[in-house]
């Protein structure tokens, strides 16, 4: 051992403490937390501050007063009812795409597991809308759901009036089901690498205990995937707490008559077509808090032993 | 400290955030010295193939004879509006020095973010604008009194009417019954009732705050002799002429005569409407598919066509503050509007040059295109959108009161339209 081995020797315990036991680990994840801080923490930040102050985009140099006005913009935000309505069928959309996207994926991925014939063509087949762009599927959509689309021809009499689209009723429904049919390709592709980590065995000694299909589905399978599960639920919950294009296009701009309209499309706007980036400001940070929370409950929830 | 490294981490991050925003801008750039420089300039065009092809030769025939001051051209970078790109360009401080497709719309907008420059700025640049648009460039005066922006071309609206589904449905497609607004729901029973068309007429039901100037807004230019949405601070459609024109459009969409759900393509082009409301590009556009008719916009007594006013869907030019070489983009603009460049423009798009007595300042090409006359004509009398505060709020919020008592007829109007005159009076005043 030489001096200066020696000296590092004892450097050593210092620099774990401060840096952990692999500092060179820093260095790789280093690009990722620069990221990180630059195009989500920084920007969050950002918002944060601009939805206390009185604030719009100006050119650069332009001389412009921006006070702070505390929580102004919040009251505003809270007193909209446009707001408010976005909040509510925000919540419908989540009460009926959540659970939709997570069981079906769960049933879907456990199907495609098992042994059975165009295993492939139907992974990909589920894969597909997800990897398609939006703005080409609302077209397909638009062209099923529409007053005299095919849904309603196959229906006849059975058709929904006013037709889905535009009805009140339907419209934020009708999104919930698009979002998770084209969302559901990757959450099934979740599932399914889940599923490949849960032991054989463990079904084979519920095979052995005379467990039907069904029951070690739900009493081996079920279990075994809850992390997955979790995150399936987050996932979702925050892909669909950020719902714009569905109603932006789908619905044209969040009709009828504000029924589909999402915070996200309002924040649009008010932030960009309007000139009101600090309102805008407020709903994105009330959004985020509604996120969280709904989150952490998921979380509480799917997590309890 | 697993879960407080991060937290600290974000905690830092919003901090440093906080503190970098708290200073404010303190660069000046008001263009002093700009406002006389000379040099190469970039301008945008819309991307209208028609536009893009006589801006390029407009371009070409600036620099031939200004090899010092060349001018660069492109088309607006796409986005979901061009509204939303001049808006972030104007924030990023690389707006080109003109854009030749500034919404008058979106105007108060780009002068409150400090992006326009005033017109007025330039020697006689006030006198120009003033002859040669006459006294219609008063709506586009700010308001405080300045030209930010030039008035460049309009599309006036009119009713575009399909020949071949009107004699299907029985009404005489040489000269229709659309005058009064009884006459017009007459003529479009007949033709859903005949089944010549599934709907009379199809605007977009959908809620973008620019919607109504394609179903309301040209209609109460025409009922009202020429009243903008908000006039001295004040909504206008909260008025009995306002709410008889909102009442034929609710009759349109309750009787089904006007589809509330947004047709995805041209329904017009389709035959899945017998009627439309467009600028004369629609006889670019049409022509030669369609048998096509265009009467003015109706009124509720039937007013004659020499008196009908209508909404104008002018787009103008705007010179943005963080061109460097002012004097010569004036120029460029002057340019751009002359006589000779204006003719160009009218022959090559169809499109409607913002000037005084358009009919009688290109009889041949009138003479050549007999079509077009009748928007020509049309096109001295037409309604600006108004130049006021907050202008894109003002007319979501009357869209949103629109959509729930007209289209899905939720509400009566009156009482939409009280709640939404309130609050325009409130945003006009600028709060």
């Amino acid at each position: 051992m030489t001096l200066q081995d020696a000296r590092r020797g004892a450097a050593w315990p210092r620099v774990t403490a401060i840096l952990g036991r692999h500092p060179g680990g820093l260095a790789l994840v280093a690009p990722y937390a620069a990221f990180l801080a630059l195009v989500f923490a920084y920007p969050f930040g950002f918002a944060v501050w601009i939805s206390f102050h009185d604030y719009f985009f100006t050119a650069p140099g332009a001389q412009v007063d921006r006070p702070f006005v505390g929580l102004d913009n919040y009251t505003a935000v809270l007193t909209d009812p446009a707001v408010r309505q976005a909040f509510g069928n925000i919540l419908v959309f989540l009460v009926i795409n959540v659970p939709l996207t997570t069981v079906l994926a769960l049933l879907l991925a456990t199907a495609l597991n098992g042994a059975i014939r165009a295993r492939t063509f139907l992974r990909v087949a589920y894969y597909v809308p997800y990897v398609t762009a939006s703005v080409a599927v609302v077209g397909v959509w638009l062209f099923l759901f529409n007053s005299g689309g095919l849904v309603n021809k196959v229906l006849g009499p059975l058709a929904p009036d006013p037709s889905w689209l535009v009805n009140e009723k339907l419209a934020m429904p009708t999104i919930a089901v698009y979002v998770a049919w084209k969302q559901l390709g990757f959450f099934i592709l979740l599932y399914l690498a889940a599923l490949q980590n849960v032991p054989k065995e463990l079904y084979e000694s519920a095979a052995v205990d005379g467990a039907t299909r069904w029951q070690s589905f739900r009493k081996v399978t079920v279990p075994a995937v809850r992390p997955a599960t979790t995150l399936v639920v987050i996932l979702a919950t925050i892909t669909g707490a950020n719902l714009f294009t569905e109603p932006y296009l789908l619905t044209g701009g969040g009709g009828p008559n504000g029924a589909s309209a999402s915070p996200v499309l309002l924040m649009y706007q008010r932030g960009i077509e309007q000139g009101q980036p600090d309102v805008a400001a407020a709903i994105g940070v009330l959004l985020v808090a509604f996120v969280i929370a709904v989150s952490l409950l998921n979380r509480r929830l799917l997590e309890r032993s | 400290m697993r879960r407080t490294l991060p937290a600290s981490l974000l905690a830092l991050a919003l901090g440093i955030t906080v503190a970098g925003c708290g200073g404010g801008d303190s660069d000046s750039g008001s263009g002093k010295g700009a406002d006389s420089a000379r040099g190469p300039i970039t301008i945008w065009l819309s991307n209208n193939q028609e536009e893009v092809a006589w801006g390029k030769a407009m371009v070409e025939a600036w620099n031939a004879g200004h090899p010092d001051e060349k001018v660069t051209a492109q088309e607006i970078p796409a986005g979901k509006s061009s509204e939303e790109v001049i808006g972030a360009a104007i924030t990023a401080g690389n707006a080109p020095c003109l854009i030749f497709n500034t919404a008058p719309a979106a105007v108060p907008q780009f002068q409150k973010q400090g992006g326009l420059v005033a017109l007025d700025t330039f020697p006689g640049a006030a006198d120009y604008i003033e002859q040669r648009t006459g006294s219609a460039a008063e709506q586009y005066k700010s308001s405080d009194g300045k030209y930010y922006q030039l008035p460049w071309k309009s599309n006036p609206v009119m009713i575009f009417y399909n020949k071949t589904l009107l004699a299907k449905a029985g009404v005489d497609p040489e000269n229709p019954p659309l005058a009064t607004y009884d006459q017009f729901l007459a003529t479009a029973r007949k033709i859903k009732a005949s089944g010549a068309a599934p709907a009379a007429i199809y605007p977009a039901p959908t809620s973008e705050f620019f919607q109504s100037w394609f179903d309301f807004y040209p209609l109460f230019a025409a009922e009202t002799d020429g009243k903008q949405l908000v006039e001295d601070g004040k909504a206008q459609f909260n008025t009995p002429e306002g709410q008889r024109v909102a009442e034929f459009w609710r009759t349109l969409y309750a009787e089904g005569l006007a589809p509330k759900e947004k047709y995805n393509g041209d329904s017009f082009a389709d035959g899945k409407a017998a009627m439309a409301i467009v600028g004369p590009w629609a006889i670019a556009v049409y022509g030669e598919k369609v048998k096509w008719g265009a009467v003015p916009v109706p009124t509720s007594t039937g007013k004659p066509a020499s008196e009908i006013k209508t909404f104008s869907d002018a787009k103008n030019v705007a010179m943005y503050t963080s061109c460097k070489n002012r004097a010569t983009a004036w120029d460029v603009l002057k340019f751009a509007t002359s006589k000779e460049q204006d003719g160009a423009l009218l022959e090559k798009t169809g499109q409607m040059p913002l000037r005084a007595d358009l009919p009688t300042t290109y009889p041949d090409y009138f003479a050549e295109h007999p079509a077009y006359k009748a928007f020509a004509d049309q096109a001295g009398r037409t309604v600006e959108v108004p130049n006021v505060p907050n202008a894109i709020t003002i007319w979501q919020t009357f869209r949103d009161a629109y959509s729930e008592s007209v289209i899905f007829g939720k509400k009566p109007v009156s009482d939409a339209f009280a709640e939404a005159a309130q609050k325009v009076d409130q945003l006009a005043s600028g709060s």
